[in-house]
């Protein structure tokens, strides 16, 4: 960031008081995957891949899949997007590497309904590893789409369908 | 409040509401007492609504005027001969009237109710458009268009075979008028232009480029939904060809909007919808269509929105005129001038004429995340594309952050801006 020193002193100011929610929202590891993605790249020998669109803020995604044996031996992705999709796509990237595809699909539903159902939700953050810190996502409606775009564009390229993938319905 | 009956009758000399002090300028205790959205706690904070753009905040008379509606005067216009439905009729063309007077109108038939912007530029797109355009003909928009002023251009190009054309704008934000004039010629049917951009604040010099477009009889469509809220509209001396206004975006209700036309245009269009209330009479061989505005306004009309719009327009005269331009014009340069002195920020346009929005980005944070952010400090900002995608395309980016001001915002609430976007930083720190 090229705040100079400003940047400290404004830490000083006002650090503190981020409100608790907010911080379940931005942890600090959502914070870390946003600034240092990832697997952050486009993947020249991809097998799979899929772009995904989130029209109503403008995140824009690529996912890249090396798919052999029905074995994910390597995903990345590239793209613009706010902090919570590039955390949530760089996490991704790091949860399945080396896992089969149906691992994947499971883990995407879990991811899913971690996202989407919240604590009355069957799946317990604590189960996820580190995917866990996308749980407060749920406490921002708002946001939840913004989480799931990478998820669900691996999906996409997965299953290979050739289509865009969007968060929104589209005709 | 629920309005006496003496209040009903007030209608024809009602009393004007001064909202200036002593000294001409605007008393903004008195200005947001108005409100009573600010009444409102956000997480437990005060409300900063910087989203005006988007949609304004409502002034208690537009409330008070539309319950006040459904409470003494609710009936269906122009159907009945009882005394609630000439009530309902009085109320709804006396709105009529009054927009007439808003715009400078030549005559209350030249004024349309639609729902709003959208429905007004698709109304003359699927009239005007579709009557008079061929294969060969082209239609000129220009590249900070709201997607509701290129869409339906697009709609009516495929459908006629014409073919559309987009006058480009510089890096502040402001068209290239020399540009725009070598797109306009003989093939020029209709040009569309925003009055003021939506994304950037813009005020593009309309008068000029209306003359231009005359010069080859080409018809010209003025978006004015930013407009309205915030310059003096005179549809005769911009003699434009059609305007279109939004209710919701200059404290009135949303559902309701205004297509002006000329009357020599709007008597020879082709009906838009087909129905109710636009017909002389209708047998199976052949109906005959009422005389505009009726023509256009198929159904059962947006009453109580009417009833609105009027009420928003008798407040924008109570508030309006040079205490307002000055008021609004004091915060913007001020708002300007705070998020200058940010390091991290950066002002997306720079146009000298523009209305109160201020477009910016963050170095290394998204704006939806400013958003967030904001938001759980009270703070209402648009972010995203700003439905103008051609524009956020221009300047290369995905999304911006958008605070966007109405009579109601003071320095203040730029006060409270910059400190949240302090915390923004904070985070991202
Ligand atoms: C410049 C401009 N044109 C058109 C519109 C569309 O207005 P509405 O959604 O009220 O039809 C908007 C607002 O959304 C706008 O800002």
């Amino acid at each position: 960031m090229k705040t100079g020193r400003g940047g400290a002193e404004i830490r000083k100011r006002a650090g503190a008081r981020v409100g608790t929610d907010l911080k379940d929202l931005y942890q600090e590891v959502i914070i870390d995957h946003n600034r240092r993605p990832r697997n952050f790249r486009k993947m020249e020998d991809a097998t799979r891949t899929a772009d995904g669109f989130n029209p109503l803020c403008g995140d824009q995604i690529s996912i890249y899949v090396k798919l052999s044996d029905n074995v994910i031996e390597d995903v990345a992705f590239h793209g613009v997007g706010c902090a919570i999709s590039k955390a949530s796509a760089s996490l991704l990237t790091t949860a399945l590497q080396g896992k089969s595809r149906e691992e994947a699909t499971a883990l995407f539903k879990q991811v899913r309904a971690m996202l989407t159902d919240g604590p009355a939700g069957s799946v317990m953050p604590e189960s996820m590893g580190k995917l866990a810190v996308l749980s407060g996502v749920w406490e921002f409606p708002m946001r939840i789409k913004c989480a799931t775009l990478a998820w669900h564009t691996l999906m996409g390229a997965l299953e290979a369908t050739g289509e865009r993938v969007t968060t929104e319905e589209e005709t | 409040m629920i309005a006496t009956a003496s209040s009903v009758h007030s209608r024809k000399s009602r009393a004007v509401q001064d909202y200036t002090d002593g000294a001409g300028a605007l008393d903004m205790h008195r200005v947001r007492q108005a409100f009573p959205i600010f009444k409102e706690k956000v997480y437990g904070k005060p409300l900063i609504y910087l989203d005006s753009a988007a949609t304004s905040q409502k002034p208690l008379n537009v409330i008070d005027a539309m319950s006040r509606f459904f409470l003494m005067e609710n009936a269906n216009v122009h159907r009945g001969v009882h005394y609630l439905s000439e009530r309902a009729t009085e109320a709804y063309e006396g709105a009529r009237s009054k927009v007439q007077r808003f715009l400078n109108a030549g005559d209350s038939h030249e004024i349309v109710f639609v729902r709003g912007t959208t429905e007004a530029i698709n109304l003359v797109a699927q009239t005007y458009g579709r009557a008079h355009l061929r294969s060969g003909d082209e239609v000129l928009i220009t590249a900070m268009e709201h997607h509701s002023n290129i869409v339906p251009w697009q709609m009516l190009c495929e459908q006629t075979g014409a073919s559309l054309r987009v006058a480009p704008m510089d890096d502040a934000g402001c068209l290239i008028l020399d540009e725009m004039e070598k797109r306009i010629g003989p093939r020029t049917k209709l040009v569309a232009v925003t009055h003021v951009s939506n994304a950037l604040g813009t005020i593009n010099p309309i008068r000029r480029i209306i003359d231009m477009a005359h010069a080859y009889n080409a018809r010209v469509l003025v978006d004015g939904a930013q407009a309205a809220p915030h310059l003096n509209i005179d549809v005769r001396a911009l003699d434009c060809d059609f305007y279109a206004i939004s209710g919701h975006k200059m404290y009135g209700p949303t559902g309701i909007g205004v297509l002006y036309g000329k009357s020599e245009l709007l008597n020879a269009m082709p009906p838009y919808q087909g129905g109710g209330d636009m017909i002389v009479s209708v047998s199976f061989e052949k109906s005959s269509y009422a005389v505009p505005p009726h023509k256009f306004e198929a159904g059962t009309p947006n009453m109580v929105g009417a009833v609105g719009l009027a009420a928003a327009i008798d407040f924008l005269s109570d508030v309006g005129g040079e205490a307002l331009s000055e008021h609004e014009s004091d915060v913007l340069t001020y708002g300007i001038r705070a998020l200058s002195r940010m390091p991290m920020v950066r002002l997306i346009g720079a146009a000298p004429e523009r209305v109160g929005v201020i477009s910016f980005v963050l170095e290394d944070v998204h704006p939806h995340d400013i958003g967030t952010i904001l938001d759980r400090e009270g703070i209402a900002i648009r972010t995203g594309h700003h439905c103008a995608q051609p524009l956020m395309k221009h300047f290369g980016l995905p999304a911006t952050a958008r605070v966007s001001l109405a009579c109601y915002n003071t320095r203040e609430d730029i006060d409270a801006l910059v400190e949240g976007l302090t915390k923004v930083q904070a985070v991202f720190q």
